[in-house]
């Protein structure tokens, strides 16, 4: 099943939205992500699945959208890059505390600022860590090809509303833009209106007899009421890290060296594990699928078996302080990162893993 | 609430003159003793429920003295963040298109941090309903000056009046959408007597009812008092609106089937400077 495509991976998203039974996107044109909105444009979804296509006013604009389209309980998402994403934290932090399911994807570019158009993992803490006010947490999910573009659109968009959560797929301007190989999933139909009212008993679709009316906000000014709504957040994330971690561990069962890398950066190191292989170096390439949920156990069940880890990030080191609150400080745990646009190669990543790692 | 009336048996059929609408929610409003806040919303749900729209409303309620209208208004409702209450009427109004939406959004919400999204909405032609209250001034943080705070009117921010040539001027964004292809019904009204109270009543009912024609925006100003903002008692915060935002903001309909109504030249003057 399915159909097999060349194309890149901003149409793998957006194509895999329509398939996936998406009711509406709401986006603002942004390099590198631009092709998003693009493809849905140039495909017209909304003459044949009814999935509404708006180029908004702003990313402002865009994120609110989300937050209506998310509250009346229908299947919404948006796409920019890192400067967009920036303006989209108020709307994000709005739909974590009103417990709203939406997809977002940042397809990241260089910063801070204005920065480069060119790609970078430098917006994992704003990802991870929050970027809008409040305690919350976003699932975070981390493709490092076009194929995992499309899929992860579908698991995105059922994690969100099985936790009513918003959902980032945190890429980069490369995997945006690449061609690769992709199988698309067969379409899924839309929701109908009846359908979702049954399935979304919280959305505020319209107050039918014999239910009190539907509020949605992230407001409470009771400071007891509030403590109680973080508490419920809190639950949520604890049940998230339980149940939603994803990973992927390459030839990690007899290393003794472990590159950790996500995205675009774990397909350098992909290539960099096997030019050590072939020196007789055994290493392994560890690569977290959600950055939150961090694959926390996993990595510390490694750290009691390597004898060092390179973390590789395009970013100054971001990812590097959760693994290491991961595994402990018993291991060197070395960072390598490169900015502005600059990918490292594989060649250069084996280089810094002996001399930081093995040879220090 | 404790049923304080002394001769329940006067409470008969034949008795009934007025009866408050069930989508009004039977409990103390949070607004001000005084304040137009409460008149509207009685007239809003009395619209929604006389064109049979109970179940088929959606409304967004703003950031402002209003944040908490989603209490009173017993419809299905979300709450917006400052100023984007108009994209999600957007996104709501296209992804439910047999609803009717609408926003209610004070000036400060509207006019000035939502400036954008309510020129876009205006301009795209969405079809929803914007409810607009002006007083002049941003109620809920304690009286500061607001886009559409008067020329000399004294606010917590302009403690010496709005003086235009440091603090600008205020805006007429009424005025000014209504020249955007994408409204089709504008209109200025007050709630300050029964007789204003009743156009303004009639203003809403013709702006829902605008949402089934597909032709854009509806958008319903009221002009309303903030005797607390304007450290004034309701009487003289009424009289005073009348003397000096009524020639600013005059009341009446701007723009009529998506056609501008040509301006009286007696207010031509205030309107267009």
């Amino acid at each position: 099943m399915g159909e097999l495509r060349l194309m890149k991976g901003n149409e793998a998203v957006a194509e895999a939205a329509i398939r996936a039974g998406c009711d509406g996107y709401f986006g603002y044109p942004i390099t590198p992500q631009s092709e998003v909105l693009e493809y849905l444009m140039a495909e017209k979804p909304y003459e044949t699945t009814g999935m509404v296509v708006l180029q908004a006013e702003s990313e402002l604009g865009a994120v609110n959208m989300l937050y209506g389209g998310a509250g009346t309980g229908k299947m919404v998402m948006t796409s920019s890059s890192s400067p967009g994403i920036s303006l989209m934290q108020e709307g994000i932090s709005y739909m974590a505390g009103a417990e709203l399911p939406s997809l977002l994807v940042n397809i990241v570019r260089g910063g801070p600022g204005l920065g480069t158009i060119q790609p970078s993992q430098a917006d994992y803490f704003q990802a991870v860590k929050g970027g809008g006010h409040g305690d919350y947490h976003m699932i975070v999910l981390a493709p490092a090809s076009v194929q995992e573009m499309a899929d992860f659109v579908k698991i995105g968009f059922d994690a969100a509303f099985r936790y009513r959560t918003p959902v980032m797929i945190l890429s980069d301007g490369a995997i945006g833009q690449m061609m690769e190989k992709v199988v698309l999933p067969d379409p899924i139909p839309r929701r109908t209106e009846e359908e979702i009212i049954a399935q979304c008993p919280w959305a505020a679709t319209g107050r039918l007899p014999g239910r009190e009316h539907i509020i949605i906000t992230s407001l409470c000014l009771d400071p007891a009421g509030q403590e109680k709504l973080n508490l419920r957040l809190q639950a949520k994330y604890r049940e998230i890290e339980e149940n939603e971690v994803r990973f992927e561990a390459i030839r990690c069962e007899d290393a003794e060296y472990l590159f950790i890398a996500f995205g675009l950066s774990a397909r350098i190191c992909q290539k960099a594990t096997d030019i050590a292989r072939a020196n007789g170096v055994r290493v392994g390439l560890f690569r977290p699928v959600t950055l939150f949920p961090f694959p926390k156990k996993q990595l510390y069940e490694l750290g009691q078996r390597v004898k060092g880890m390179l973390v590789v990030e395009m970013n100054a080191g971001q990812m590097i302080e959760d693994v290491r609150l991961s595994v402990g400080c018993h291991l060197p745990i070395e960072h390598y990162g490169r900015f502005g646009g600059i990918i490292p190669t594989p060649d250069e990543v084996v280089r810094i893993l002996e001399q930081k790692i093995i040879n220090r | 609430m404790e049923d304080t009336f002394a001769h329940p048996e006067l409470r008969t059929p034949e008795n009934l003159v007025y009866k408050r609408t069930e989508l009004l929610v039977d409990r103390p409003l949070s607004y001000c003793p005084g304040c137009g806040h409460g008149v509207v919303h009685r007239m809003l749900m009395e619209v929604v429920e006389e064109i049979g729209g109970r179940s088929k409303t959606i409304g967004i309620s703003p950031v402002g003295c209003s944040v908490l209208a989603y209490d009173f208004l017993n419809v299905d409702m979300l709450g917006a963040a400052h100023g984007r209450a108009p994209a999600l009427a957007t996104a709501i109004k296209r992804l439910w298109p047999n609803r009717f939406v609408f926003t209610y959004q004070g000036d400060g919400d509207l006019a000035a941090i939502g400036t954008a999204e309510t020129i876009h909405v205006c301009n795209r032609g969405e079809n929803f309903t914007i409810i607009f209250i002006n007083n002049g001034i941003y109620g809920m943080t304690g009286g500061q000056m607001a886009p559409t705070t008067l020329p000399g009117m004294r606010s917590s921010t302009s403690p010496y009046g709005r003086n235009t040539q440091i603090m600008g001027n205020p805006l007429k964004i009424t005025e000014l959408i209504a020249r955007l292809p994408g409204t089709y019904y504008v209109t200025r009204q007050s709630v300050h007597t029964p007789a204003a109270v009743r156009k303004t009543k009639k203003a809403l009912k013709k702006a829902f009812e605008c949402q089934n024609l597909g032709k854009g925006i509806s958008f319903v100003e009221v002009v309303s008092n903030c005797n607390s903002g304007w450290k004034m008692s309701p009487v003289q915060a009424n009289k005073w609106m009348e003397e000096n935002m009524f020639p600013f903001y005059p009341p009446g309909d701007i723009k009529v089937d998506g056609e501008l109504v040509p301006v009286k030249e007696t207010e031509k003057s205030e309107v267009v400077k």
